[in-house]
């Protein structure tokens, strides 16, 4: 539909959706217009979970699906004397159509003609009825399309399912039609739905305007007995009636990681595939999903085709939302044989995903195997089922509820509605996974490539030249094997480095440098949350079919196409001679053939491209001829054969088989001595190779070894090390399983022109046009070329700063010159470096291609804004007092706040000594403890030490209410730049006491941040997490902070929608912290393109007034500033320039702890040489800030103000000295929307209102208690819309008395009804909440010390501890408090929990992950992976089943039994055993006191879960004090 | 891999050096190279950095972390190959270079750097024994003939590189012996001769052809200027029999001193004093010795030269040595937060001062004072330095007895003639008028590198300037 043309940087193919979901149902099929009304009504109450845009009348889209009302339709059509045949034998189209009268015309003609050509007989027009008047935006209303349903039969005699799939045909070639006539308004053409079972009501409209806009909604005879509506919250503003959903079967609320690949994938099906029940239609049925299209969209052609060709609803589901199989051991092995044997059919549409789906017949819901979602749903004893993304949407008296629960992830849910009944998971699966022997046909059908027998090995490069030469033919430097191979070979896990990334993109460098480079892998940010693939690996997967793929339309067939598997798609030596001999091992039922890609040494481009083309066409011959596994293989490479880059031989290959509809027939494996580091093979894999063989990689790791068996254990390693990054890349992304990943394409190319990427990698971005084919080629030539002379490999120089090898921004002289300039204040000092620092910029980075286009003369300097004005733009960086040492992290907040400008916490907490201003001459210890400043230094009067933005990231670590009210502005971080999508880990002997005592944290136990935000899956959970944190500090503004990357300007526009107030756009390049060097060099893009597409994108939305935006990313001199001013930044980060000032030297060993400065370590004798001083800091920002004001008298520009956005005033250099430079076309960063109204820099302020919320009226309740303490009870009603209830409060309290709060149970709250989202988030002490209902996700979100309890009502009938009564990411980054829950909690319960004591009765999947402190105790059953990452504190679960140690992580983690006796005070069973009393007394939980009746005989029961790191923290602590005991004794 | 906290772990242990009382009775090389062994823990010191300043304040660019890396891992030949990729004549810097790759060492800043200079030498000094150092003669033979003018460390490098790119080099010595500076200026107690020959030996091996004792040009005659040649070239027939000239002849006029008395016997420019001695170890006696024996010795210049003139007058046995600078005493300590990574201005104290020294700064000579025409005393003043110039303090005259004064005040500029006979262009200090990085003069068949074309310099800025030269003369010649 109509988006905006794509412009400048902004393309819409990035937009993103996520929303909010619901069903109704009534399980017996008795339809009711109640069902309707029902709907409607959840639909309403989950309006927070969408978003508006710049005009608060238009939402994104919302809708409905229900059954055919079949009396209405009838009444209706008999009105105009038409009559209907009996339900089920005629269908109802839904149509938009253009409000273009003329093309109306045309297209009603065209339903008319192709329906009659397809063997339809016409009954008759409807006009749906409306009513238009209802409040609509502007731009909503022109693109309002003309609603019609036309109402058609067959002309001959069949049965329902012959119906409905004619219709699908029918609806398919309609929409071919239409779009082939080329209408100007034929954008607005779209069917939402054409069936003879079912009717989708959807458009771009508010949540609650659906039963208003739509009549046919509020006529009490439109009955259904189902409905699944949806509300939509999407990245973009524009008017897009289509993309509303539900679409035809299903709604989704999430985002599909792996479209791309499903994509293609179904690309490749579009030839070769056949259907019995299709026929012949199939093939009228290609082009199945329409570029523009979005992944729901997609998803649900993809689902309907499958359902045509003859799948059951819920077998098709299985196949493209399979649970995580793989590592799920307890499986009963028909299903996991069910799953084995169609993964090669069918690979995973993975990504977070809560599904709700109907055929009309049959509703169900499903989650995706991480449970990224939040579902929940409650059975009535009136056979209504209802299921909503949250509790509390739906009204029903309590005493009829039966059953209150929530999806699983994995799990399936399904209405019968035939049967009349509910189908549980078990039943359903094990259905339809016995429909066929699967273990048996696995069985028979697969080959492990383990299995088959050792081939004598017989190849080696030696025959072509020395391993080094061979090395250097293939681009090999020093650094990739010092840096990168070395340590994967010796440790098997990729190498670390810090300090970001700072020599030039590829398109820049003035080296050859291998095709790789010129890709970044993309990660996800905000729509959608990476994936933990160390502590959730239960649900990844590296398994790997070489070969053929089966017919997916044909499910009836008897399966047949064999397969051969690998357990992850790196192949050594061994594996790969098995390969070429497959033919001989098997018997002849696999054969392979490997294909030469290099090309002779003296051809010219024209003949290399030909070879090219010659592979692709050789290589589909082999498919037609029926081999079955094709090796491309560079082994021939020699003096006289140059290897093609193996990236572009294997997406040329498997592009052009894709095009021709052979890909599913044949495996492609790359043997190629080029793939060296992780980043090379998740590219080959992501453009579509099955395996690689690495040959030279692996010798190279064998020859650092001093011996066979070290060489044999080098080669392993470098395989495991690769399988574990390939698996970092993918998880990056959200993508767990290989078998999706293939074929993703989650890469943007920058520096590659369009010609080459349309041509070999078509479907990727690239932004900045760059070199070609004859480049490429050029590029590939000089490194062989080159190759026999040299007589050592390439010094590289891009890890390390090499005399000989790449640029790098920061120069040693660059350092040097900007300590000296700063040290001693000299402002002629500071230009030398000026000088020197844009030299590098200007040959490395975007930047240095744009020069200054004053359109203005210059003016004189004193009228331009003064230094201390432009200073308070400035910010540095996020580095968390650990990452960096207190000397340093001090320092640089004294400087920011001597200017004005602001310093960031970083993750880990903020000393509380740290808040109050300084009033007299004091030294630094004097204010955070002598024992723990290594180097003193002085404070003046009026300092201060407090950081005025406090990052909140996913470990949430030291994030109190306090610590959050202590803010001027709460940083979210999404992303980091040194590696995007990716978590953290601190180890625990880096966990010093004072370390700990920030981080709430037990010293010496190992903390790690997990990759995502628990509590943000997607868009609408982060507008959330905005909203918690504006509650709990409404004076703060919220920042989000995002990594440059294609599309990120789009979720900018999501997270302004969102309501944040900042964002930060940090390159790729900046970023500080320690990271895998892979992360560091190949994710994310420079920030001048993510700062541009940013710009555009929000100026094109409407959006950019509301926000302010800030760029970071090796930012160091005015020019820099200026540029970043220009391209859209209303403020600017520093982070590597401040700490050069303070000593920094770019060591790059932050990781290692051995800073020689004292600035990145907490080793004391190294911290006594930090040397800064918070007036260099001053000094360095001062000078900048005059640079600019010199930038700026030279434009005529007199206010900062006027600067920001101006792109105009900037243009192309046309002095480029380099060849490879000169192929960039930099003119869409410079592309200035021209919106008319629309400005270009923040104008203040806008937020979110919470006036009306409850906790103003707590707030105004409490005030005895605020001020002096006197107890205070208040009691409330709440609903699924009061949201963070109690937090504005805990802000209030944490406001006035710290973390320290009021007395025990001063503010009582005693709630009845549903909670929303975030009940109790950072309750601080002194607060108890009571609430007698139910409460959804996020309860108890960074506990401050505060009280929560939980209980059903006293009407509910059902038992407790087997319904829920929490949703999801409970106790998320609690600090401290207690919560008793009598009842089950959802995914995650205590997630990174660091102190909270906690009871509840029962947990689902990953329970206590990366726990570090308090304890948890579960009266009930767990989920699996409980303890996952689980570093500190102690849980108890009551292990009825005897079953728990299946479903623990044990990786971290021991069991142990309860010790002691529970009278015995000092024992863990007493400390049980008082818990358990207190949550009966509080809860007056059934299930407590059942144990308590019998606590000798359930103390046996009961597991303690221990973590090790924590164990051996406690044991040491109790031998030092027995040490001590004993000394003093 | 390395240890990354082998610098909290281990000290510096310097060289030792052989007694002051012993080594001053011979000219042998009294530094203590260190054992394999002591370099192992000297190289896990490195903390291999992330920028290694070493490596930018060398200039050669030595890869100083990696070869300290093979060297704690016991890879000394693979440690020399990296070495020698990067600089040619290891064993000279080992020995002669003031390290500046030191001064910017990380670990300069709050400890002692890292001892790299010693590390290389123990590499070559190893790498030697083991005969690891063999001749690398070019695979191919382009037949391109290339002249180098000058046999000191840059003609050296240059010839050496050339060769190995598969050019005939011929070399051209006016001196008898090879070496340049390395042999003639060079005390043999810091530099043994046969450490210079060995290399010379290599490089025939690869194909060099020297022809020493041949000076091309006019013969130059000035005083001061060391030029034993028996046989000349002219620039012509240079030109016409090579494809390409290099010039590496060196800045070898003597900075004078005009004050009255400077014709007196006894007054003579250090170089002369110098390479007397170099000859006379080598068994060459000069036909009109200059000796320090018994002598009060005066020393002008407070630098390498004028040390080096210190030693060698206490090894002649002098009566009493004095050193004086008209530069103010450095100070003892630079103040690093402002100088480092660069070459602080401080106060040095040489091996050779401390073998019995005299110094004086802030010290202007205003004559030298004879008695029939035989030199007896400096008369000297005390001078301040203010914005740039001298200011004599007066009042402050004094004497000091003096029979021998060694000028030891730099050198100006190559010799004109050699340059004006190539019609080689010169910058406005009299060098060889060429770009650093191009070498390339204003004749377009010659080239021009190390102290000719950047003035007096350190001998590992020659080895860079030849193997840079040498690179762009393969470039013209291809």
């Amino acid at each position: 539909m109509q988006y905006p043309k794509s412009q400048g940087l902004y393309d819409g193919r990035h937009e993103h959706d996520a929303c909010g979901i619901g069903m109704v149902a009534h399980i017996k099929g008795r339809k009711s217009f109640r069902v309707i009304r029902d709907g409607l009504e959840i639909l309403r109450r989950l309006d927070h979970r969408g978003a508006i845009g710049a005009d608060p009348l238009q939402g994104d889209g919302s809708g409905a699906l229900i059954q055919i009302p079949d009396a209405l339709y009838r009444e209706e059509m008999a009105t105009q004397g038409v009559t209907l045949p009996p339900a089920g034998e005629y269908g109802v189209a839904m149509l938009f159509l253009p409000n273009k009268a003329d093309d109306e015309v045309v297209c009603k003609r065209t339903v008319e003609t192709v329906l009659a050509d397809e063997g339809f007989e016409w009954i008759g027009w409807r006009r749906v009825p409306l009513r238009r008047d209802i409040p609509m935006s502007e731009a909503v209303k022109t693109h309002e399309p003309e609603i019609w349903q036309a109402f058609v039969a067959l002309k001959t005699q069949s049965d329902q399912d012959t119906l409905e799939r004619k219709l699908f045909v029918a609806r398919k070639v309609l929409e071919h039609t239409v779009q082939s006539l080329e209408l100007m308004t034929g954008y607005q053409f779209y069917i939402p739905s054409m069936s003879s079972r079912t009717v989708v009501y959807k458009g771009l409209l508010l949540a609650d305007q659906v039963g208003e806009y739509y009549c046919d909604l509020s006529d009490e005879r439109c009955t259904s007995a189902l409905i699944i509506i949806h509300q939509r919250f999407s990245t973009n503003t524009f008017p897009s009636w289509d993309r509303a959903h539900p679409f035809r079967y299903v709604a989704h609320n999430g985002e599909i990681n792996t479209i791309r690949s499903n994509e293609n994938w179904f690309r490749a099906r579009e030839q070769g595939t056949t259907s019995d029940l299709l026929g012949d239609d199939l093939d009228r049925l290609w082009p199945l999903m329409d570029p523009g299209e979005s992944d729901s969209a997609r998803f649900d052609h993809a689902l309907e085709v499958m359902l045509m060709a003859g799948y059951s609803l819920e077998q098709a589901l299985m196949l493209m939302v399979p649970e995580a199989w793989e590592g799920h051991p307890e499986m009963e092995p028909n299903r996991r044989a069910f799953y084995e044997y169609h993964s090669s059919s069918m690979e995973p549409w993975d990504g977070p995903a809560a599904l709700v789906f109907t055929d009309g017949r049959k509703v169900g819901a499903t989650l995706d195997r991480n449970g990224l979602r939040p579902a929940r749903f409650l059975v009535t004893d009136e056979d209504y089922i209802v299921l909503a993304s949250e509790a509390g949407v739906y009204t029903v008296p309590e005493e009829r509820i039966v059953k209150k629960w929530r999806l699983q992830p994995g799990r399936m849910l399904l209405v019968d509605l035939e049967q009349g009944r509910l189908v549980g998971d078990e039943e359903l699966k094990s259905r339809v996974a016995g429909a066929k022997p699967y273990r048996e046909i696995v069985k028979n059908l697969t080959t492990k490539l383990d299995d088959l027998p050792p081939v004598e090995k017989r190849e080696d490069t030696a025959s072509i030249g020395t391993l080094r030469q061979i090395q250097s033919v293939f681009g090999y430097t020093r650094e990739d094997l010092k840096f990168l191979m070395l340590p994967m070979a010796e440790s098997g896990e990729e190498a670390l480095g810090s300090m970001g990334n700072d020599s030039p993109l590829a398109i820049m460098s003035q080296r050859a440098k291998p095709l790789y480079g010129y890709f970044k892998q993309q990660f996800s940010q905000v729509t959608n949350p990476p994936i933990d693939p160390i502590r959730e690996q239960l649900v990844m997967s590296l398994v790997s079919f070489i070969g053929p793929r089966p017919n997916l339309l044909n499910p009836n067939e008897q399966p047949h196409e064999v397969r051969l598997e690998v357990t992850q798609p790196i192949l050594n030596t061994a594996e790969m001679a098995k390969l070429r001999d497959i033919e001989k091992l098997t018997d002849g039922r696999f054969t392979s053939i490997t294909l030469d890609i290099c090309f002779p040494v003296d051809a010219d481009d024209e003949e290399v491209e030909e070879a090219l083309g010659e592979l692709c066409r050789r290589a589909a011959q082999e498919a037609v001829k029926g081999t079955m596994i094709l090796i491309l293989s560079d082994r021939c490479a020699s003096p006289d054969r140059v290897p093609f880059p193996a990236l572009l031989a294997v997406s040329a290959v498997h592009q052009h088989l894709v095009q021709t509809g052979l890909r599913t027939r044949i495996g492609l494996v790359t043997e190629t001595g080029s793939a060296r580091e992780v980043h090379h093979f998740a590219l080959l894999m992501g453009f579509g190779c099955g395996a690689v063989h690495p040959y030279l990689a692996l010798e190279t790791a064998k020859s650092f070894a001093p011996d066979a068996a070290t060489a044999k254990k080098y080669e392993k390693n470098f395989i495991k090390a690769v399988g574990k990054g390939l698996l970092k890349v993918m998880s990056k992304m959200g993508i767990s399983t290989y078998l999706s990943y293939v074929g993703s394409q989650i890469f943007e190319a920058v520096g590659l022109n369009g010609d080459l990427v349309d041509r070999y990698f078509a479907g990727t971005t690239t932004q900045i046009e760059g070199i070609g084919f004859s480049e490429i080629i050029g590029e590939a030539r000089e490194i062989h070329r080159t190759a026999w002379e040299r007589p050592d490999l390439d010094e590289g120089g891009e890890y390390a700063w090499r005399a000989q090898g790449e640029h790098h921004n920061w120069s040693p002289d660059a350092i040097a010159k900007l300590q000296h300039a700063t040290r001693s204040g000299k402002y002629e000092t500071f230009k030398e470096f000026t000088k020197l620092a844009n030299d590098e910029t200007t040959r490395n980075t975007l930047r240095g291609l744009l020069r200054f286009a004053p359109v203005a003369a210059p003016i004189d300097i004193a009228l331009v804004e003064p230094a201390t004005e432009i200073v308070k733009r400035f910010v540095t960086g996020a580095m968390s007092l650990g990452s960096i040492s207190t000397e340093a992290h001090t320092s640089l907040a004294i400087a920011m706040n001597r200017i004005g400008g602001r310093s960031n916490t970083g993750e880990g907490g903020e000393d509380p000594a740290r808040f109050a201003k300084i009033d007299k001459l004091t030294m630094l210890s004097e204010v955070i403890g002598a024992g723990r400043v290594e180097r003193d230094y002085e404070l003046q009067p009026n300092d201060s030490l407090r950081s005025a933005i406090k990052q909140i990231a996913s470990g949430r670590f030291g994030a109190t209410a306090e610590y959050l009210v202590n803010a001027d502005q709460i940083q979210i971080k999404m992303a980091q730049g040194a590696k995007p999508g990716e978590g953290g880990q601190l180890p625990g002997h880096k966990v010093s006491e004072y370390i700990g005592y920030l981080r709430h944290s037990v010293p010496g136990v190992g903390l790690i941040s997990p990759p995502p935000h628990h509590d943000i899956y997607s868009i609408e959970d982060l507008a959330q997490l905005i909203y918690d944190l504006r509650s709990v500090n409404p004076q703060g503004s919220v920042s989000v902070k995002l990594v440059a990357e294609v599309g990120v300007g789009t979720v900018a526009a999501g997270v302004v929608k969102a309501k944040a107030d900042h964002v930060v756009i940090a390159g790729h390049d900046g970023g500080t912290g320690a990271s895998p060097l892979s992360s560091i060099k190949h994710a994310g893009t420079p920030w001048e393109l993510g700062l541009a597409e940013t710009q555009q994108t929000l100026m094109i939305n409407r959006l950019r007034g509301r926000v302010r935006l800030q760029v970071d990313g090796q930012l160091k001199t005015g020019r820099d500033v200026a540029i970043g001013a220009m391209l859209g930044a209303d403020e600017f980060g520093f982070a590597s320039a401040p700490l050069v000032v303070q000593g920094c030297l770019m060591m790059r060993k932050c990781h290692l702890n051995t800073c020689p400065v004292g600035i990145a370590t907490q080793d004391p004798r190294l911290r006594k040489h930090f040397s800064g001083q918070p007036e260099y800091v001053v000094n360095y920002f001062f000078f900048v800030a005059e640079e600019v004001r010199e930038i700026m008298a030279s434009m005529g520009i007199a206010k900062f103000d006027d600067l920001i956005g101006r792109s105009d005033l900037l243009a192309a250099r046309d002095d480029i000295d380099s060849e490879k430079r000169r192929h960039i076309d930099i003119s869409r960063v410079l592309h200035n929307p021209d919106i008319k109204g629309e400005p270009r820099r923040n104008l203040g302020p806008k937020g979110i209102s919470l006036k009306d919320v409850p906790d103003r009226k707590f707030v105004r309740q409490s005030k005895a208690a605020l001020e002096r303490f006197e107890p205070v009870v208040i009691r409330e009603t709440v609903r699924n819309v009061d949201r963070a209830l109690g937090t504005l409060l805990s802000g209030e309290v944490a406001r006035r008395h710290g973390h320290q709060g009021l007395p025990p149970g001063t503010i009582r709250l005693q709630l009845k009804g549903t909670a929303g989202q975030s009940l109790g988030a950072f309750l601080a002490r002194g607060i108890v909440l009571e609430l007698e209902g139910e409460a959804n996700d996020y309860v108890g979100k960074g506990l401050s010390g505060g009280t929560i309890i939980v209980r059903p009502p006293a009407l509910f009938k059902g038992a407790a501890e087997e319904n829920v009564v929490v949703g999801n990411t409970v106790l998320y980054g609690a600090i401290e408090g207690e919560c008793f829950f009598c009842g089950v909690a959802g995914e995650r319960f205590a997630v990174r929990n660091s102190g909270a004591v906690t009871v509840v009765e029962g947990v689902g999947d990953h329970g206590c992950e990366y726990m570090t402190g308090g304890t948890v105790v579960v009266l009930g059953r767990t989920g699996r992976n409980f303890a996952a990452g689980m570093s500190g504190g102690v849980a108890y679960v009551l292990n009825e089943d005897g079953g728990f140690a299946g479903r623990c992580n044990m990786a971290m983690v021991g069991l142990e039994v309860v010790d002691g006796d529970s009278h015995d005070e000092d024992s863990e069973a007493y400390e049980l055993h008082r818990l358990l009393t207190k949550h009966r007394d509080l809860t007056g939980s059934k299930q407590a006191e059942k144990v308590l009746a019998a606590f000798e005989d359930y103390q046996g029961l009961f597991v303690k879960v221990m973590p090790n790191d924590y164990r051996r923290v406690l044991e040491e602590r109790a031998a030092k004090s027995a040490e001590m005991v004993g000394a003093r004794g | 891999m390395r240890k990354a906290t082998g610098f909290l772990e281990y000290e510096r242990l310097p060289e030792s050096y052989e007694r002051a009382d012993l080594r001053i009775g011979h000219s042998r090389e009294f530094v203590r190279a260190l054992s394999t062994g002591d370099a192992r823990l000297q190289a896990v010191r490195c903390m291999d950095c992330g920028i290694p300043f070493c490596s930018s304040g060398c200039p050669v660019n030595n890869i100083i972390p990696d070869f300290n890396d093979l060297v704690f891992n016991d890879q000394w030949k693979t440690a020399i190959d990296r070495l020698h990729l990067t600089n040619n004549f290891p064993e000279f810097t080992g020995r002669v270079c003031p390290a500046p790759c030191e001064a910017a060492c990380t670990l300069n800043i709050h400890r002692d750097p890292v001892g790299i200079k010693s590390i290389e030498r123990a590499i070559i000094d190893n790498a030697w024994e083991q005969g690891y150092v063999v001749a690398q003669p070019p695979k191919i033979k382009t037949g391109k003939r290339v002249a180098i003018i000058g046999s000191g460390p840059a003609g050296m490098a240059c010839a050496q590189q050339l060769a190995r790119a598969g050019h005939e080099v011929t070399v051209y010595e006016k001196n008898p012996a090879l070496g340049g500076l390395l042999t003639y200026g060079i005390p043999d107690f810091k530099l043994e001769k046969s450490v210079v020959m060995r290399r010379i030996h290599q490089m025939q091996e690869e194909g060099v052809v020297f022809k020493a004792g041949v000076a091309v040009g006019p013969k130059v005659t000035e005083v001061g200027y060391i030029d034993h040649s028996e046989a000349t070239l002219s620039a012509q027939e240079l030109e016409s029999e090579f494809d390409a000239v290099v010039l590496a002849v060196g800045s070898e006029s003597p900075r004078d001193l005009p004050v009255p008395g400077r014709e007196l016997a006894g007054v003579h420019f250090a170089m002369e004093f110098l390479v007397q001695q170099n000859r006379r170890v080598a068994g060459i006696e000069a036909a009109a010795p200059i000796s320090a024996e018994g002598k009060n010795v005066v020393v002008i210049g407070g630098g390498d030269t004028g040390a080096d003139c210190v030693g060698t007058s206490n090894r002649q046995r002098a009566n009493s040595v004095t050193q004086l600078e008209v530069m103010p005493k450095p100070p003892a300590e630079e103040v690093k937060d402002l100088t480092w990574p660069y070459w602080p201005y401080r106060l040095r104290t040489s091996s050779s001062h401390e073998e019995g020294c005299e110094r004086d700064w802030a010290v202007q000579t205003k004559q030298f004072v004879g008695e029939n025409g035989t030199l007896k005393a400096l008369e000297a003043v005390r001078v301040n330095l203010v914005n740039g110039r001298f200011e004599v303090m007066q009042g402050t005259e004094f004497q000091i007895p003096a029979d021998l004064v060694l000028l030891a005040m730099g050198f100006t500029n190559p010799t004109a003639k050699l340059l004006d006979a190539f019609g080689v262009e010169k910058d406005s200090r009299g060098n060889a008028q060429a770009e650093f990085g191009a070498y390339r003069t204003s004749n377009p068949k010659v080239f021009a590198a190390g102290d000719v074309r950047r003035g007096q310099s350190l001998v590992v800025w020659a080895i860079r300037e030849g193997r840079d030269c040498a690179a762009a003369v393969d470039a013209w010649l291809r």
